[in-house]
């Protein structure tokens, strides 16, 4: 084997020059993410600029390149959107929360309302620098203006101009409409339509820092730094308002409220129950099917083996969707069957418990064959002379499976059952495209469905109907992270146990 | 095993006769989409074999119109091959970065002495149950967040996705260290007396005998994302920047019912993405059988 032994002077100046190249980059976007108000994650860019240039220069930190890709992905892609999440379930973060402070004054700073009492209506004149404007009302004819005119445009009186415009023309020129003003005896006068002019004036002035007054009626909006709203004297809070920290909030909510209380327990039990029954029914018929197909007598396996795998092999959202639609109550071929055949309709999708067997029945058509596979692996690592000896005993094959066949499986299959159960959890895709979580469950104050997972109830509450309560989603999923890490701890804990078990030192 | 004729007959035809009813009762979704998809209309119920079979909705997913006996011309409902072909794009990009990242790692965990070296490895196993379908609302936080400062990073932007797929990489890192654990540490050796630094052994030794398991990874990555909905649902709202998976969905709205349009399409783009995997799952089993990918 060719090996160069030392590289090549090119090599060199092109490792070094990349490396440069990084570092100034990133440190560009650290810069540019820090002067548009994105300090967290300016703060994060410019970590990974220094640790790359410290680990990728330094000798002594050779093996460190190595890994610090790798661990640098994992830190960045899940472990800080994980903490983020958990984050946001002490803010108000949501659809009526989502700017900053700055931000949400600058907006209500902009308001604008019109004075329909002293609206006119104008024409739009064709002349030879542009545009005027004609009020007829009080016989005013406006400097003529182009595009990207800033200022007032100056009025004086004047007969009725020839040119005057249809109102096709100034639909045309709307835009143009929008950016000018005209100044009158009566004051500045904006477009408040397309047919007329009319004062229009800010709503708010900003008095101090927290607090703004309605021009008009003179009440006084009093930044709340606790709800993240600007709010009147009564209460009153007006959107949008900003994001600010909550404290345990959302979690009171979660734990303390009755009527979000409830529904989380009943997805609670549901998620677990969902994911035992999923996990039992695919490694049930996938064992036994990898029994079958052990069997030494059976011809055409190769054939059986593809044709069982099939559901595993389409991809899971077009199955599921179909599913949606062959279990549909009114257009579905499975009520057409069984209406045909015993007369019934089965409501799969508004009934508590069908839409939950359902989720199952779907679930365990799409899971087993991932058992089968591996329980045919696994079936092949049981010594035959124990069957053998089970078979000279005269023992029932119900008894050799109970005795010989599981007590030996089930050791190596733990950990993926585990991962299987874990997965199924967090089998969102399943009853997002499924079901939705419907049925929903009655009397709650955020929908919450028979069939939601504790992760598509989240998903729900933060981008389908309840209207974006991220601070609320990020509380629940503060929850569902504390019963993963349960999880994962108990299957590292027996993954150790099968490595040691096998010897591979895993 | 001593097994009279006559009761081997029995359980043969027993074990046949359990093996096609269950494959009848598994494959029927599969015939009836097939069925569907030559319906006409969208709302037609009837047996497996249409009355009049009409390919109105294979014309319309491949993107053409098709004109009714009528002479009402019928406008494609949705960009299907664009879908996939976004899909496509997206899932490859993505599983070629989390190669590009986690061959490396894994080369040095196999292979190489450092501090915290075990710890690492256990948080990875640890880190890697928790999906990034669960931090949906911090990963759309955050890249709409970014597209204040630039839309290529913002909401409706395949990079953003990309991005976000790489955190893919927690069990592919295990995967591919179990393969270089299989490595004969001799041939090391070798090539460190002939001089060869770790970089050179890792790219000139190590990469080429790990093909095979390269190529698994990635396939696995790739089928992963392509089926991959929550994160990217909430990141795509476009039509036409939509990848299958979410795309797919708009067939079914309670409003829009197109089951039949629905059929074709499905037919159209799960066949291409169900051949791959058929061809390469007898090199995934070993795979597998290392962690819990799919279900």
């Amino acid at each position: 084997m060719t090996v160069a032994t030392q590289p090549a002077i090119g090599k060199t100046i092109f490792y070094w020059a990349a490396l440069v190249t990084f570092v100034v980059l990133t440190l560009y976007m650290a810069w540019i993410l820090m002067t548009a108000g994105e300090q967290g994650i300016g703060l994060i860019v410019l970590a990974i600029s220094l640790s790359a240039a410290v680990i990728f220069a330094s000798p002594k930190l050779y093996t460190q390149r190595f890994v610090f890709p790798g661990i640098l992905a994992v830190l960045i892609f899940i472990l800080v959107p994980v903490l983020y999440t958990s984050y946001l379930g002490f803010t108000n973060y949501g659809g009526r929360n989502l700017l900053d402070f700055d931000s949400a004054t600058k907006y209500h700073l902009a308001l604008r309302e019109v004075d329909q009492d002293n609206e006119q209506a104008f024409n739009l004149v064709r002349s030879e620098q542009g545009f005027q404007i004609w009020l007829p009302d009080q016989s005013l004819l406006s400097e003529p203006f182009m595009t990207g005119h800033s200022e007032p445009l100056a009025t004086s009186s004047a007969e009725t101009p020839e040119n005057l415009l249809s109102v096709r023309d100034v639909v045309q020129n709307r835009s143009l409409l929008q950016e000018v003003s005209i100044d009158t005896p009566d004051g500045v006068l904006r477009a408040s339509g397309l047919r007329s002019f009319a004062p229009i004036t800010p709503v708010y002035e900003q008095v101090d820092d927290n607090t703004l007054r309605n021009r008009s009626t003179g009440e006084l909006l009093i930044a709340n730094h606790e709800t993240g709203f600007y709010e009147f004297e009564s209460g009153e809070q007006i959107a949008p308002g900003w994001k600010v920290h909550v404290g345990w909030a959302n979690f009171a909510r979660v734990l303390g409220s009755e009527s979000i209380r409830a529904p989380m327990v009943t997805i609670f039990i549901w998620t677990m129950t969902f994911a035992f029954l999923s996990m039992l029914f695919t490694f049930a018929v996938g064992l036994v099917l990898a029994m079958v197909l052990q069997w030494e007598h059976l011809r055409g396996k190769a054939i059986y083996r593809v044709m069982l795998i099939l559901p595993y092999a389409v991809p899971a959202f077009i199955s599921i969707l179909v599913f949606r639609g062959l279990f549909n109550q009114n257009f579905g071929e499975i009520n057409f069957i069984l209406s045909s055949i015993f007369g019934i309709k089965p409501a799969w999708f508004t009934d508590p418990t069908l839409a939950r067997a359902m989720t199952l029945i779907v679930n365990t058509w799409l899971g087993y064959p991932y058992m089968m596979l591996l329980a045919m692996g696994y079936l092949q690592s049981i010594p035959q002379d124990h069957y053998k000896a089970a078979a000279l005993e005269g023992a029932s094959p119900v008894r050799t499976f109970f005795t010989i066949t599981l007590p030996q499986l089930l050791p190596p299959f733990a950990p993926l059952l585990i991962a299987n159960f874990a997965f199924n959890f967090n089998n969102i895709v399943l009853i997002l495209l499924l079901t939705s979580g419907l049925p929903d469950i009655p009397g709650t104050t955020i929908q919450a469905g028979y069939t939601d997972l504790l992760g598509s109830f989240t998903y729900r509450i933060s981008f389908l109907d309840s209207g974006q309560n991220f601070g609320l989603a990020g509380a629940v999923t503060s929850l569902i992270f504390i019963v993963v890490a349960v999880i994962a701890y108990v299957n590292f804990i027996a993954l150790s146990k099968a490595a040691n078990a096998k010897g591979t030192g895993r | 095993m001593v097994e009279h004729r006559h009761n081997l007959w029995i359980k043969k035809i027993l074990a046949h006769g359990f093996l096609l009813l269950f494959l009848a009762l598994i494959l029927f979704p599969f015939f009836m989409v097939l069925s569907i998809s030559l319906r006409e209309g969208n709302f037609a119920t009837g047996g497996l074999i249409p009355d009049r079979p009409t390919l109105e909705h294979w014309i319309l997913a491949f993107g053409f119109d098709y004109t009714r006996a009528d002479g009402t011309i019928i406008e494609p409902p949705f960009p299907v091959l664009l879908w996939l072909w976004n899909s496509i794009k997206v899932s490859t990009i993505a599983s070629a970065g989390i190669l590009l990242l986690s061959t490396t790692a894994a080369y040095a965990f196999a292979r190489m002495k450092f501090r915290g070296r075990g710890a690492l490895l256990d948080s990875l196993l640890i880190i890697q149950m928790f999906p990034a379908s669960l931090a949906v609302v911090a990963i759309y936080a955050i890249f709409d967040a970014l597209g204040e400062v630039s839309p290529l990073l913002g909401i409706d932007s395949h990079v953003s996705l990309v991005l976000a797929y790489i955190s893919g990489i927690t069990l592919h890192v295990w995967t591919i260290k179990g393969y270089f654990d299989s490595i004969d540490p001799a041939l090391d050796k070798a090539a460190a007396i002939d001089g060869a630094s770790p970089w050179q052994t890792f790219r000139y030794i190590f990469l080429p005998l790990s093909l095979p398991i390269l190529a698994v990874v990635f396939v696995l990555a790739f089928i992963f994302m392509i089926g991959e909905y929550p994160v990217a649902s909430v990141l795509l709202r476009e039509t036409d920047q939509m990848t299958l998976a979410i795309g797919a969905r708009q067939y079914l709205q309670e409003n829009n019912y197109r089951w039949g349009d629905f059929a074709a399409a499905a037919i159209l783009s799960g066949l291409p993405i169900t051949i791959v995997f058929l061809y390469a799952q007898k090199f995934l089993v070993a795979g597998l059988s290392d962690g819990g990918v799919k279900g």
